[in-house]
């Protein structure tokens, strides 16, 4: 095509219609919270205050802790479900039935209350009481990491299947061993395809933490809600709690793209559009050729 | 040198899938230095056969020797003992392969893929280990290319850099399955370049290929296959000139008609 032709491009009328009434609504939804009965010096009094921000502290803590535990119990269970060994794949199988079968709430309480049933903890050389050991950080920590391994166990798994068999053919025939062609040449390859799902059950997780509330953790949620028990102000110190959460699922969600792009090595050399570019080109159809 | 130990030699070499046989005793023997082109139908268990010569899959019955070495097996006292992983890998390292799909780690430079094996499995320095692999990389002629990711190479530039991945390994033997299968016919040329420079400098090759001018020119021995059978081998002459079995005759024929002569 010669580069001096002025053209015009396809208006779209539609998605400039779409977009005011959308931008319409959101301008409704913000103006009831304003008028709304918000008591909003009370949210800003609270949303610095050193107990909602211990109880913030100790929801990313337990996100982390549960995450990196979940992570590791994937990998191996992953690897488990795959392998030549009949007993290790069904015990694999056995795991991701039990963890991820049963309402996190329900593994939750249970680890709280496993004093209930084995009150001493016996390890042979040192006896401890259970409910010295279960702490609300330890029941929250397997309650949540277990399950969060099962979740990951699929995906790991998932992402070991999409890379070829070529692959692995390739490394063997380098004289790699299984395993070291597993860490160099297979896992790197699935984390490709891995990354995204593992971001959105990192942002999942950090907000069913909240559910450790339940049993006496002193999270975020738990924080907040012992304030409004004495000053009743409930809605004020949700609104805290809410614009919390938000703020750091903001900040993963960007890490995660930047992990992603991390793992995309070898893939993505074509440029992406953001969100303004993606605008532009929605409503003025497509790249501005200027000519010339 | 006929009293020197033969690269490969397969003893009734069996492989079956469930029922399926498909490998009906083949017995090879290829010298060192020596080319061999291995033709034949698909189906014919040829890509079979190679991926037993380096214990990918594990034979029937039989034996298979590179080297002078059993394959897969230690023998002692006249029983057979299954190698363990390491004796494997050791054993693998010595023998390249060549994919129709390259099998390039697409995560990795070319440069990486390279030096990958020779660090990793054999801990070579890394910095000696870059050296050589520019080295292979001016053999293959792609001595520009080393930063770029596979996937921004072409299939001849990617197989060739598979090449120089197998070679760095310094193999004894390599193995090439179909290289050029997967190639556009005007890709075909230079990585049938680069294997003929190979056997010139003096090794020792087996090569499953549909390029009958690559197998006259180059192999010192070309062997048909077919059903899982050896049907016939001889120097490329007695094969392409005078094949005596009626199905050699009849698949050159075939390739003949579907190939026009490059
Ligand atoms: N993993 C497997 N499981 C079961 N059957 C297999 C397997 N691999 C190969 N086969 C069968 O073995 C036979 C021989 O396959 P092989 O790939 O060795 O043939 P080939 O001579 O290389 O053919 P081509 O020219 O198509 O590559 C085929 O019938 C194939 O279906
Ligand atoms: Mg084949």
């Amino acid at each position: 095509m010669m580069t001096n032709d002025k053209i015009i491009p396809l208006r779209h009328y539609g998605r400039w219609v779409s977009g005011v009434v959308l931008i319409g609504l959101l301008g409704l939804i913000v103006n009831a919270f304003i008028v709304g009965q918000i008591d909003w010096p009370v949210v800003e009094k609270f949303f610095f205050s050193a107990a909602l921000l211990d109880g913030l502290a100790s929801t990313i803590l337990i996100t982390i802790c549960s995450m990196l535990m979940g992570l590791a119990l994937g990998v191996i269970f992953a690897i488990m479900r795959l392998s030549q060994n009949p007993v290790s794949r069904m015990f694999s199988g056995l795991y991701i039935w039990l963890f991820r079968g049963a309402p996190v709430y329900l593994q939750l309480l249970i680890w709280f209350n496993l004093a209930l049933i084995f009150p001493v903890v016996n390890l042979g050389f040192a006896q401890y009481r259970m409910v010295d050991v279960m702490t609300p950080f330890m029941a929250a920590l397997l309650g949540l990491g277990l399950n969060e391994g099962a979740y990951l166990t699929e995906i790991v798994r998932g992402g070991i299947l999409s890379v070829d068999k070529g692959q692995l053919d390739a490394a063997t025939s380098l004289g790699m061993t299984r395993l070291l062609a597993m860490r160099r040449i297979v896992l790197p390859q699935a984390m490709r395809v891995i990354i995204p799902p593992v971001g959105n059950e990192f942002i999942g997780l950090l907000k069913t933490s909240s559910m450790a509330s339940a049993i006496a953790f002193t999270e975020l949620l738990h924080k907040a809600q012992v304030i409004y028990f004495v000053n009743a102000k409930v809605m004020e110190l949700l609104i805290v709690a809410t614009g919390w959460y938000l703020i750091v699922v903001t900040i993963l969600s960007v890490f995660q793209m930047g992990i992603e792009r991390r793992f995309a090595r070898g893939h993505a050399f074509g440029e992406k559009r953001g969100f303004l570019g993606t605008l532009r080109a929605n409503a003025f159809g497509g790249k501005r050729r200027d000519g010339a | 040198m006929p009293s020197e130990i033969p690269m490969l030699r397969a003893v009734n070499v069996h492989k079956s899938y469930g029922d399926h046989e498909i490998l009906k005793g083949i017995n090879l023997d290829v010298d060192k230095g020596e080319v061999l082109c291995l033709l034949g139908p698909s189906g014919s268990g040829k890509s079979t056969f190679l991926r037993c010569v380096n214990h990918l899959e594990t034979i029937n019955a039989g034996r298979i020797y590179v080297a002078g070495a059993l394959v897969g097996y230690n023998e002692r006292k006249g029983r057979l003992y299954e190698q363990n992983e390491k004796e494997l890998c050791g054993m693998r390292a010595k023998i390249g392969m060549v994919f129709q799909n390259f099998n390039l780690f697409p995560h990795m430079t070319v440069l990486e893929n390279i030096i990958e094996g020779p660090v990793t499995v054999k801990r070579e320095d890394p910095r000696t280990a870059r050296r050589r692999a520019y080295g292979l990389l001016e053999k293959v002629g792609l001595r520009d290319w080393a930063d770029r990711f596979p996937k921004q190479l072409s299939g001849g530039q990617q197989q060739r850099v598979a090449i120089a991945r197998s070679l760095a390994m310094e193999p004894g033997l390599m193995l090439f399955d179909e290289p050029t299968s997967a190639l556009d016919p005007e890709l075909v040329g230079e990585v049938l370049t680069v294997m003929r420079d190979l056997a010139e400098s003096g090794m020792t090759m087996i090569v499953v290929t549909h390029e009958m001018e690559f197998a006259k020119n180059v192999a010192h021995k070309v062997v048909f296959m077919d059903q899982g059978c050896v049907v016939e081998e001889g120097t490329p002459a007695q094969v392409f000139d005078n094949p005596r079995e009626e199905r050699t005759k009849a698949f050159l024929g075939s390739i003949a008609e579907r190939a026009p002569a490059r």
